[in-house]
């Protein structure tokens, strides 16, 4: 029994909804800009991936004072891929939909401000909500409060791979029989105190100029920029769906890095290969790989030489879509996978921006510049997560 | 101290713990139950801390069970 993807929602620093990102994306217009939710001067690193809506303008009052921003953001697309599938999980048996969301870091931004709260006011001036708002699980919560999805739950956190891992996990609770899951990220937090927190990481780029800051898989590759959004999906059992689907998730799998040293290899080659293994795909049937893209050099030329060790040197088309965004945590991979649907939907691959001076030519074909017109059957997502997490999905048109 | 108003609660709620599009709290809404008004204990207990804060004066943790509605946790406040 296959489980396919019936509604997407994405909410994205180059776009809000699943048209109007996909546009953004095939044009390549960027999202990233300098931070302008706090100032970031005095930070070594000043530009992100920011979304510039006000997410009060498409949600309920009543939500507003016991979110995170990240909340909010994951609210608007959940809404989006239900609607999207055209579900109302409220029409289905109390049990019959459930969430599962990835996270990275939880409601900083909430949290921070609560911290403010405490010590330059007291204890008193704290809001009750901190008790749940700055939560890892509490997107999975509050979509699952607001569309009455009282299945299955959960929360997964393994920084970038997360993502990929809670859209496995949902589909695991599709093949045990849930009627619908909605899954995915979206995540992010860009407040001083998380800024610190990624800064501390070393990974992120100090270049100022947003075409200039993530350039991954470039000769002038300098880090990542962190961003915010994601999108979630709808998951249904293909013999049930209520809609003609966007595609199959053909496979999926985990791996973790051995303690690196000299000659030891990470886990990422594995976790393709296991991938395209449970998919039943050959590597030669794969048409595009949308890619982790660290931006981090070392990194890079990991990612390039797994992909060539599994394709061959240059035997499949590449892109990284998210260095128009920024790399999202926990929403990333599920962007990912919502973007190489609407690839397959449209027979096209949109471009990687901003890299002009590939480094690894020899091992992958990255595609720069312009989106390239292709129909594409078979897309493979691949991403890692801070401390040694890789996850790789195999998606397929129906 | 001045007497707590029902105005005065409205606007703690809006500020603690929003509105429900569906209610309107400007119209007579004393004996309506917090529940009908679309407030959980949750939003409640956030609410009744900015009282304390304002009115500088501890209501307690049972005040959140026992106003079942505005006129009630008004008393409750305006007690002497």
């Amino acid at each position: 029994m296959s489980t396919v993807v019936t509604g997407l929602g994405i909410v994205a620093p180059n776009g809000l909804g699943v048209e109007a990102y996909w546009a953004a994306t095939l044009a390549g217009e960027s999202g990233l800009a300098r931070i302008g939710r706090f100032d970031p001067s005095g930070y070594s690193a000043s530009v992100a991936g920011e979304v510039t809506i006000d997410p009060g303008e498409y949600l309920p009052n009543r939500i507003l004072p016991q979110t995170d921003r990240m909340t909010r953001l994951a609210l608007i697309a959940a809404e989006e891929a239900l609607t999207d599938a055209g579900a109302d999980p409220g029409e289905l048996p109390e049990y019959a939909a459930g969430v599962v969301t990835a996270a990275s870091a939880g409601g900083f931004e909430f949290g921070q401000k609560e911290l403010e709260a405490l010590w330059s006011r007291g204890g008193r001036y704290v809001s009750a909500y901190q008790s749940f708002a700055w939560f890892y699980p509490v997107n999975t919560g509050q979509i699952s409060i607001r569309h009455a999805m009282r299945g299955p739950g959960g929360a997964l956190v393994a920084e970038q791979a997360g993502g990929l891992d809670a859209i496995a996990k949902a589909r695991r609770h599709v093949e045990e029989g849930t009627g619908l899951m909605v899954a995915g990220g979206v995540d992010g937090s860009l407040s001083p105190w998380s800024w610190i927190c990624l800064i501390r990481s070393g990974t992120l780029s100090t270049a100022t100029d947003p075409g200039r800051a993530y350039l991954p898989f470039d000769v002038d590759a300098r880090g990542q920029v962190p961003g915010e959004g994601g999108a979630l999906l709808v998951l249904e059992s293909g013999d049930a769906a209520r809609r003609d689907p966007y595609g199959t998730l053909a496979g999926y799998a985990a791996t973790f890095d051995p303690p690196p040293g000299p000659g030891v290899e990470p886990g990422l080659r594995r976790a393709i290969v296991q991938a395209l293994d449970r998919a039943r795909v050959d590597p030669s049937d794969v048409d595009v790989v949308f890619a982790d893209a660290s931006g981090v050099g070392s990194a890079d030329l990991a990612e390039a030489r797994a992909l060539a060790t599994v394709f061959g040197p240059r035997g499949v088309p590449v892109t990284a879509p998210k260095t128009m965004t920024g790399r999202l945590a926990g929403g990333g991979a599920p962007l990912d996978v919502a973007t190489a649907l609407l690839g397959m939907r449209d027979g096209v691959i949109p471009p990687t921006a901003h890299v002009d001076r590939p480094a690894h030519g020899d091992l992958i074909d990255l595609v720069t510049g312009a989106p390239r017109e292709r129909a594409l059957g078979t897309a493979l997502v691949v991403a890692r997560g801070h401390g040694g997490f890789n996850s790789a999905m195999v998606v397929r048109r129906n | 101290m001045a007497e707590f108003q029902i105005d005065d609660l409205v606007r703690a709620l809006r500020e603690c713990a929003g509105v429900d599009e569906s209610v309107d709290l400007s119209g007579d809404i004393l004996d309506s139950s917090f529940e009908e008004l679309g407030y959980d204990s949750l939003a409640l207990f956030n609410t009744v801390s900015w009282i304390e804060r304002e009115r500088g004066r501890d209501l307690g943790d049972d005040v959140v069970t026992e106003a079942r509605t505005p006129r009630m946790l008004l008393a409750l406040i305006n007690k002497d």
